[in-house]
């Protein structure tokens, strides 16, 4: 019962946040600012994630691949089609959710507890428009390129792992790159993307708004939209994945 | 000009505001005073529309702010300004990008137009000096005043302050009872005002509502509520003995002149400062 007042209230939120810009520029001006928010504000930890899932992964696929006949090239295939398809656009999303998520819940929690966003209403602002929105279409932007910086990390990290110890050559990695490669599993990923980033920007907005109290609530919020949150993303993970592979 | 007409407002069954009618003169400081939680808040928040009332009309000459489509709400809105009790300035911004907030949304002037209307506001509040400072390195009372510049760059038609100087000391309290009250009479706002500081009651009260729990106890202006009847009002107002005291030497002087020249109702109804004189 609980869940379906929840989500009719997240669904008003989202039709509420649509309607005309009170002034163009305003709402451009706080959308730039989300997005070097959001994107290079997540940058240094999306880069050290994705460079250390694709070391791990090469290793760990060599590590499984004991038969003989398997040629070393296989293990960069395995290591670029996991990284595409889960590794980059799931654990960078996960990650994300951590990190924007919180963020986005406790700022707009704030603005809530110390009345800013009565103050915007006040002033004849839509506040869910001007708060919300810019957050979600730069989530929308943002996100699916550091998924594909990700996944060009990922890559790369399994490659020198991969040579640093001894398991494959360079040109066996970079062979085994080019083998079987299907752009479909790209879509996939983007696919995947853009879904995560509507969930990692729109449920902390919802939580974040949505704060009534004080100071403690902001605390709650901003964990129960990260926990929502993932178990958003594994949940749409596996409904594309049975839907679209 | 505001209208109240038999407004309700409960949080869960818990009523708090319990039907108070009541009329904001354009042109006029309307306090409305009483203690801590008497509802002074909840009930300005529903005059703005920031909290939906249970029951009652609110009437911006003549419009019900309660069934106004949402772009008629936001039209007059417009024309509010609006100082919060915890100022709520925005906290990513500079002093001077808050004040210049309301210019940037809705008005198309030149930054530098923009820049000399906010130096303008904030000479005005008598804070200078604190354009390039964010909200969290300046003092309660500097927020206070920030959040009034802010309040009235538009030049609003109404105007709202919850507990303006609350946390100022006397002398800057005064100045910001001046500066609102001087903006008031100039421009034709219709003010009001929620606080519990006496000084202000006594100098720019010119339409005194005193909310007693949830319920409108007196109406009246600053020369009347000195000479109110009423108990629970006047134990609000002289709360201590000192200014207990301080009245009775002050109705004793005052009878004598009244008991010499000219009866009560008179004095009340001439324009003459009965206090000052
Ligand atoms: N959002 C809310 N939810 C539930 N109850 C509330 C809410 N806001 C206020 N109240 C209750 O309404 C009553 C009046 O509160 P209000 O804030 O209007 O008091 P006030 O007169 O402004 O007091 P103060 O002078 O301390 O600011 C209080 O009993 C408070 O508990
Ligand atoms: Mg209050």
């Amino acid at each position: 019962m609980k869940l379906f007042t929840e989500t009719g209230r997240y669904l008003l939120m989202l039709k509420g946040m649509v309607s005309k810009p009170e002034n163009g520029k305003m709402y451009w001006k706080e959308f730039m600012h989300q997005c070097s928010d959001i994107g290079i504000g997540s940058l240094g930890i999306v880069v050290i994630i994705s460079f250390f899932m694709g070391a791990v992964s090469a290793v760990q696929t060599a590590y499984q691949l004991v038969s003989p006949i398997i040629p070393k090239s296989t293990i960069a295939q395995i290591v670029r089609d996991t990284v595409i398809l889960e590794f980059a656009p799931t654990l960078v999303c996960i990650v994300l959710a951590g990190v924007v998520g919180s963020k986005i819940a406790s700022e707009l929690g704030n603005m809530r507890v110390s009345e800013q966003i009565d103050a915007l209403e006040i002033m004849g602002i839509n506040s869910k428009a001007y708060l919300v929105m810019p957050k979600i279409l730069a989530a929308l932007l943002v996100i699916p390129m550091l998924v594909v910086v990700s996944a060009g990390l990922g890559i790369l990290g399994g490659r020198i792992a991969g040579t640093a110890s001894g398991i494959l050559s360079a040109t066996d990695y970079t062979k085994g790159l080019l083998q079987n490669f299907t752009p479909y599993n790209v879509f996939f990923a983007m696919a995947k993307s853009y879904t995560f980033a509507f969930f990692i920007s729109s449920i902390p907005a919802y939580y974040g708004y949505n704060v009534s109290g004080g100071a403690l609530e902001i605390g709650r919020a901003s964990t129960k939209s990260v926990v929502v949150s993932c178990v958003l993303i594994l949940m749409a993970d596996y409904v594309l994945s049975a839907l679209l592979l | 000009m505001i209208e109240v007409k038999n407004l309700k407002k409960g949080f869960g069954d818990k009523l708090v505001i319990k039907g108070v009618d009541a009329t904001m003169q354009a042109g006029k400081c309307n306090l409305i005073i009483g203690s801590s939680g008497s509802g002074k808040t909840v009930f300005m928040k529903c005059l703005v529309g920031l909290f939906e009332p249970d029951e009652g009309e609110i009437l911006y000459s003549g419009q019900d702010l309660v069934t106004m489509t949402d772009e008629q709400r936001k039209e007059t809105r417009k024309q509010i300004g609006m100082l919060f009790q915890g100022s709520a300035l925005f906290d990513s911004l500079t002093v001077e990008q808050n004040v210049m907030f309301p210019l940037d949304m809705f008005t198309k002037d030149s930054y530098q137009d923009k820049l000399k209307r906010v130096n303008e506001v904030l000479d005005r509040v008598n804070l200078k000096d604190a354009n390039k400072k964010f909200p969290a390195e300046i003092s309660g009372g500097m927020k206070k005043r920030v959040g009034i510049a802010r309040a009235i760059v538009l030049n609003p038609k109404y105007l709202f302050c919850d507990e303006p100087n609350s946390g100022l000391d006397p002398q800057t309290s005064l100045v910001i009872d001046q500066l609102i009250k001087e903006l008031t009479t100039e421009y034709n706002i219709t003010t009001v005002i929620n606080t519990h500081d006496m000084n202000s009651v006594m100098e720019i009260g010119d339409n005194i509502i005193y909310m007693y729990q949830g319920e409108k106890e007196w109406e009246g202006n600053n020369k009347e509520i000195i000479f109110n009847k009423n108990e629970k009002l006047n134990s609000f107002i002289f709360a201590s003995e000192f200014l207990k005291d301080a009245k009775d030497m002050r109705m004793l002087e005052v009878k004598g002149k009244i008991d010499n020249d000219r009866n009560m109702d008179e004095l009340l109804n001439s324009d003459e400062d009965v206090l000052n004189s």
